[in-house]
């Protein structure tokens, strides 16, 4: 979308690079920034939605969770005024097959519609003029344990749109449905057959051992690929140029990594695929029998870097294995990945082979307890997203500082199975803190700011041309920092705690607003707003530990809040300054 | 709303008191959270084994049965007994860090079923035949979750010949996780590994004869464990209820016994009556 007034997809942009070329907030006035306006979504759980802004007009969808889940407003976006609602009927069954936290990422726009995604698997259309549903299409089954809680994103008249639940050992894909219609145009497994796959002789991996026929098969035991995950449940980015969509799958299932020997394709992979068939034409695995959770469904955040004098177009993944990947998008080549944070769970990524050097002294094995693996299992950074700035060239990048303890004790039951699981104790990584907001370099490979925070980061990141990133914190602050060096310029003291994806947008005023929605919640935060006992430290699969403190600074909320300079609506702007 | 009921840091001993409360409140009811489509423990037709128990129960206080159904996976504890909802699980495994556990009132076994007609008497984790046949074990998704066979399997390397089955399965199919033991029956798998009171049921209602054995040479695979004692969960501090429920077990050995005979649980290690005699 070219008018940098408004905000149309989560990510803004296809690239994902969740920039605003506004600039009327900057680093000189970002302190004098106050509430315009605020509305209750009317859903206490985790708030993980970014608004969307288009003509004027305000998009936003809340979690499963109260009389009416997953429920879409719109609002006028400078002052507030609800113009319409539409609340699905989703089946109350999936709140019970959700794996952490009832969440929904985003809406997506395009063409005069809106697209929701129900928690149930549904997409729906809706005209965003008058609220009216216009068609919907069911893509998964609650039954087999699928749901679905990202953002869709639409390509070419296509919606696209992935699944989650991995937890529950179901098969992952990615669907694109006519935007017009809710037809299904193509679906894309992560797991089975090379036709299942969408793999065909245009498929051209950069590295030999990802090379060869139905690996999807081959690298798992027999028939394992049908419950073998690999959801995709984040981001999907998108080349023009190259026509290329690009996302990252997640974990494989289910967790006893000694019954699916092999890497286990297509889990924690990168594809690169054609929009228009679904077919892909690179692939590169990120976490080879991943043993961690270590899913890689973060954003690819696409721009065009000059490396060693040569102008490359790349994507940039920032791994829940704690490693920055640098990679040339047309080809799937890594060109460099650094460690980002902590990491003992693996020896670094081998360029020539592109595999990641695993630690086999942190290999979680039955009746061994591990200590100290690090990052723990969501990673050094798990689904928020990341900033980028075309002016300063740095990644804005949200994310924790966690490690965790494995011991195979606990006993557990589900479904008259009682088994053994591993009792994880997540807790803050070297140096105390357990998140951090930082600045990373991809040309000169390193960090060149951070911020630590008392709690995980787990809120996205927003960076303007005003030079402003922005950010918010599980214990209720909404931050604007300095994006050159960090430098916390102005800070809100919010009902919940953040994470959600903050915007920016033009009012239909000329004013320039930032918002997002306060409610604590997702895998960190069911601690602070649903039934998971504090006292239980491997609680939420293991988060609770991390946590456990976090009702004594927030309980959940559902609020979207608005700022601009200088005040409320309604009141004498004209002190705002302008440039 | 129950979300409003629980913010558990404000007060950790809230909790208690919201337990104390709900029991309180069903003076006239045993409130049972139950997975409605999960036999032999329980379906909605109040079919299962943990049904009949909750029967008895109720009947011994002079209390009607009533039921909140759930299915029994990840978040069952939290969305059902945590959020007062009922007062009791009828079966959980004893000393279950989520609940408060009554005393076992069985103790079962992990369990290999074979067709008879194979004649393979499998017992032993260490028997190399499980090199060469088909096996089936149950997986679970969640993060360390192990089912003990699958992993003991995995641990010799038995896994090429191993087929997984989803622990959850299709929910709208009866019974999902009866599917394993239809394999056995179907002959697409020589042995399923499975827990003792879902092979023992539904071994002894199929139409092929089939043979259940209890697993045993377990030892090398601790922590893994394959025998588990069975318990009643209610609340954390509701100990009144925990108390009553525990003398109804010692005072209803022998009919509790009976009742998972007839559906057919293997039972195994059965501990010794401290109950003075009733036996």
């Amino acid at each position: 979308m070219k008018d940098p007034g408004q905000w149309p997809m989560a990510a803004r942009d296809y690239a994902n690079t969740r920039y605003s070329n506004l600039d009327q907030i900057n680093t000189s006035n970002a302190s004098r920034l106050q509430l315009a306006w605020t509305f209750s979504v009317g859903a206490d759980r985790g708030q993980e939605a970014a608004p969307l802004v288009v003509d004027g007009t305000m998009y936003v969808v809340g979690p499963y969770a109260g009389p009416y889940p997953n429920r879409v407003f719109a609002l006028d976006a400078t002052s507030g005024e609800l113009k319409w609602s539409y609340a699905p009927k989703p089946e109350p069954a999936a709140a019970g097959v959700a794996c952490c936290d009832v969440v929904n990422r985003g809406l997506a726009f395009d063409n005069g519609k809106v697209f929701l995604n129900t928690l149930d698997n549904h997409t729906v259309a809706i005209d965003a003029k008058t609220g009216k549903e216009l068609w919907h299409t069911k893509l998964g089954e609650i039954n087999t344990g699928e749901t679905i809680t990202m953002a869709p994103v639409v390509v070419k008249g296509k919606v696209l749109v992935g699944n989650s639940g991995g937890e529950m050992g179901v098969r992952g894909w990615v669907t694109a449905l006519d935007e017009n219609t809710g037809a299904i145009a193509w679906r894309a497994y992560a797991t089975g057959p090379d036709k299942d796959v969408l793999i065909g002789d245009d498929f051209k991996p950069f590295y030999d051992s990802l090379k060869g026929k139905d690996l999807g098969v081959k690298t798992w035991p027999a028939d394992r690929w049908q419950v073998g995950g690999g959801t995709m449940w984040g981001w999907i980015s998108y080349d023009a140029e190259l026509n290329l969509i690009y996302y990252g799958t997640a974990n494989p299932s289910p967790w006893n990594a000694n019954q699916r020997s092999g890497d286990n394709l297509w889990s924690t992979t990168i594809f690169a695929r054609d929009p228009d068939t679904g077919r892909a034409k690179w692939a590169y695995q990120i976490n080879p029998h991943d043993l961690f959770d270590h899913d890689e469904i973060n954003e690819n955040v696409l721009v065009d870097l000059e490396l060693n004098g040569q102008p490359r177009k790349v994507l940039i993944h920032p791994g829940r294995n704690g490693y920055m990947y640098v990679m040339d998008r047309a080809t799937g080549e890594v060109i460099s990945a650094d460690a980002f944070e902590f990491v003992n769970a693996y020896n670094g990524v081998d360029l020539k082979t592109g595999k990641i050097i695993p630690n086999e002294e942190k290999t979680p094995l039955a009746g061994k307890t591990v200590e100290n693996i690090c990052p723990a299992a969501p990673g050094a950074k798990d689904w928020q997203p990341t900033a980028w700035s075309p002016r300063t060239k740095l990644l804005y990048v949200p994310h924790q500082h966690l490690c965790m303890n494995f011991k195979a004790s606990q006993v557990g039951y589900i479904a008259g199975t009682p088994y053994v699981g591993a009792d994880v104790d997540m807790y803050a990584g070297p140096g105390g803190h357990r998140g951090e907001f930082m600045a990373w370099d991809p040309v000169a490979r390193k960090k060149v700011w951070e911020i630590h925070e008392k709690l995980p980061v787990w809120s996205g990141a927003l960076v303007t041309a005003g030079d402003v990133a922005f950010y918010g914190t599980m214990d209720r602050l909404f931050k604007a920092v300095d994006a050159k060096d960090g430098h916390v310029l102005w800070q809100f003291r919010a009902g919940s705690g953040f994470i959600g994806q903050p915007i920016s947008y033009r009012g239909s005023d000329g004013q320039q607003y930032i918002a997002i929605l306060s409610g604590v919640g997702g895998w960190p935060g069911v601690v602070a707003n649903a039934e998971v006992d504090p006292r239980v430290r491997n609680g939420a699969l293991g988060f609770v530990g991390a946590t456990q403190d976090l009702p004594f600074y927030t309980a959940g909320g559902s609020e979207l809040l608005v700022f601009k300079l200088g005040g409320a609506n309604g009141e004498d702007t004209s002190h705002a300054p302008s440039k | 709303m129950r979300l409003r009921n629980s913010y558990p840091g404000i007060a950790l001993g809230f909790l208690v008191g919201l337990a104390t409360t709900a029991a309180a409140a069903s003076d006239r009811e045993l409130r049972v959270c139950a997975d409605p489509n999960n036999l032999p423990f329980s379906n909605s037709a109040e079919a299962g084994f943990e049904n009949r128990l909750a029967a008895m129960v109720a009947e011994h206080f002079g209390l009607q049965v009533s039921y909140t159904w759930w299915a029994q996976r990840r978040g069952f504890i939290r969305n059902t007994l945590k959020a007062g909802k009922c007062d009791v699980v009828m079966g959980v495994p004893s000393g279950y860090d989520l609940v408060e556990t009554t005393k076992p009132y069985y103790r079962s076994s992990y369990v290999f079923v074979t067709r008879q007609d194979q004649h393979l008497e499998l017992s032993s984790l260490l028997d190399p035949r499980l090199h060469h046949l088909a096996i089936g074990v149950h997986l679970i998704g969640d993060d360390g979750n192990n089912p003990p066979p699958a992993q003991a399997l995995g641990e010799q390397g038995i896994v090429d010949n191993v087929r997984g089955y989803s622990i959850y399965g299709d929910y709208r199919e009866a019974n999902p996780p009866a599917r394993l033991i239809e394999a056995v029956e179907s002959g697409s798998l020589d042995v399923a590994a499975a827990w003792g009171p879902l092979g023992g049921y539904f071994a002894q209602r199929s139409l092929v004869p089939l043979t259940v054995m209890p697993i045993r040479d377990y030892e090398r695979f601790a922590p893994q464990q394959f025998q588990f004692a069975i318990a009643m969960g209610v609340r954390k501090g509701d100990d009144a209820l925990r108390d009553r429920l525990n003398a109804f077990i010692d005072e209803h050995r022998s009919e509790i016994t009976s009742l998972l005979l007839s559906y057919g649980v293997p039972l195994v290690d059965q501990p010794a009556m401290v109950s003075g005699g009733h036996e």
